[in-house]
């Protein structure tokens, strides 16, 4: 018993000796982390940390209500993430329009998951031409005042 | 498939289900059809969409409900008519004896009990409530079963990769696809892009869209006015979509 302790004592002194030898990993080194674009809005419609980990499970649930039950621009809409997170990107589309493609991508390539969603569904916002920058704005807040009334409703 | 046979039981508990009935005095009822659709809630079985087609108002040289169709859906082909989508065309004929001509839209006639949606292996083929019949395209395999079934030749396969789709009307490869009845602009309350370029474009009113349970709606009052068919009726689908004038 006593054996075994001073074992595992020295196997930690001898780990902690070795994280302090050994520097962390230093930017450049091996594949980098994501850093997708932030989004427009002021939230999103959950928080972060449970967008990162359910969103396709929040999509899934609210597909079937909407082809099966009609139910449109609730929550958890594909059309609500291209109109907050598209971002025009030289590499995509030559940077003429916002898709989603980008955002999206940064994580899934780096996790090594494929992204089927945009097979079918496009990814493109649809931006109205010549828009001025003060009627953007006043679409991008009634875009957010409509989200957030959903979310007080809770759907 | 005694039980697909056994349609009048199966339309009497369906009927039972989706009618409220009141008594209003000994051997009076007043029958109305289910809840309407709640606010945010889900549709359901009170409306019943359909389309009448009066055929004596179409041109064979109009195309106008295709191409608007074509526009607002994003079905553009690759110029190869055997396999490319087809969601609505236009059908000429011509009267063998007389000669008469006859020219009409064809596309998803939107069936009470759609043949597409009995065989489909996966439930991808379904009508909604509200009588709208469609794929859902995330469960769909693209076995082509319900192309096979379908009486009108109204679905078509997607064979290439798709690029340029609306954001309401997703398409990919491998998946079937039909007219949908525009549902988007439908569950917003407007009308088919079909029949809008058909008042609007081509001026000519050939179509009408509606709610065929509502008697007052407009669809229920031209077919209570002209003699209205289904194409096939001996096959006995209940289509929503009605033609009269051949």
């Amino acid at each position: 018993m006593w054996r075994s302790t001073g074992f595992l004592s020295i196997l930690a002194l001898a780990m902690v000796l070795l994280a302090g030898a050994v520097p962390p990993a230093a930017a450049g080194d091996g594949v980098p982390l994501p850093h997708p674009a932030k989004g427009k809005g002021l939230q999103c419609v959950e928080p972060v940390d449970a967008m990162r980990r359910y969103h396709m499970k929040y999509l899934m649930h609210q597909r079937d209500d909407t082809v099966h039950g009609g139910i449109r621009g609730a929550k958890y809409s594909l059309q609500g993430c291209i109109d907050c997170h598209a971002v025009a990107d030289p590499k995509v589309m030559n940077g003429e329009k916002r898709t989603l493609k980008p955002f999206c991508g940064a994580c899934h390539e780096y996790a090594g998951v494929t992204l089927d969603c945009f097979q079918c569904h496009s990814p493109v916002a649809e931006d109205k031409p010549n828009l001025s920058q003060a009627d953007a704005q006043a679409v991008r807040e009634a875009h957010q005042q409509a989200l957030k009334s959903r979310i007080q409703q809770g759907n | 498939m005694s039980t697909c046979t056994d349609t009048t039981r199966r339309r009497f508990l369906a009927g039972a289900a989706g009618l409220a009935a009141t008594t209003l005095a000994p051997g009076v009822m007043l029958i109305t059809a289910g809840p309407a659709r709640a606010a945010g809630g889900p549709v359901t079985n009170a409306r019943r969409w359909g389309l009448l087609i009066d055929t004596t108002k179409c041109d064979a040289g109009c195309d106008d409900c295709v191409v608007a169709c074509r526009t607002e859906n994003g079905w553009q082909g690759h110029d190869r008519p055997a396999t490319d989508s087809q969601w609505i065309r236009k059908v000429d004929l011509t009267d063998q004896v007389t000669g008469a001509k006859t020219s009409l839209p064809v596309m998803c006639q939107h069936c009470e009990t759609p043949p597409c949606v009995d065989v489909c292996p996966t439930g991808a083929s379904f009508k909604r409530a509200d009588g709208i019949v469609l794929v859902d395209k995330h469960i769909c395999i693209g076995c082509r079963y319900c192309m096979m079934a379908c009486p009108y030749k109204a679905r078509s396969f997607v064979h290439e990769t798709t690029h340029g789709q609306k954001p309401h009307a997703p398409r990919g490869k491998g998946t079937v696809e039909a007219c949908t009845l525009c549902v988007h602009r439908v569950d917003a309350g407007g009308t088919p892009a079909c029949v809008e370029a058909c008042a609007e474009k081509a001026g000519r009113e050939a179509m009408v869209f509606g709610d065929l349970n509502d008697p007052n709606s407009d669809i229920s009052k031209v077919a209570g006015r002209l003699v209205a068919t289904r194409i096939r009726a001996d096959l006995g689908l209940n289509q929503g979509v009605l033609y009269h004038g051949f």
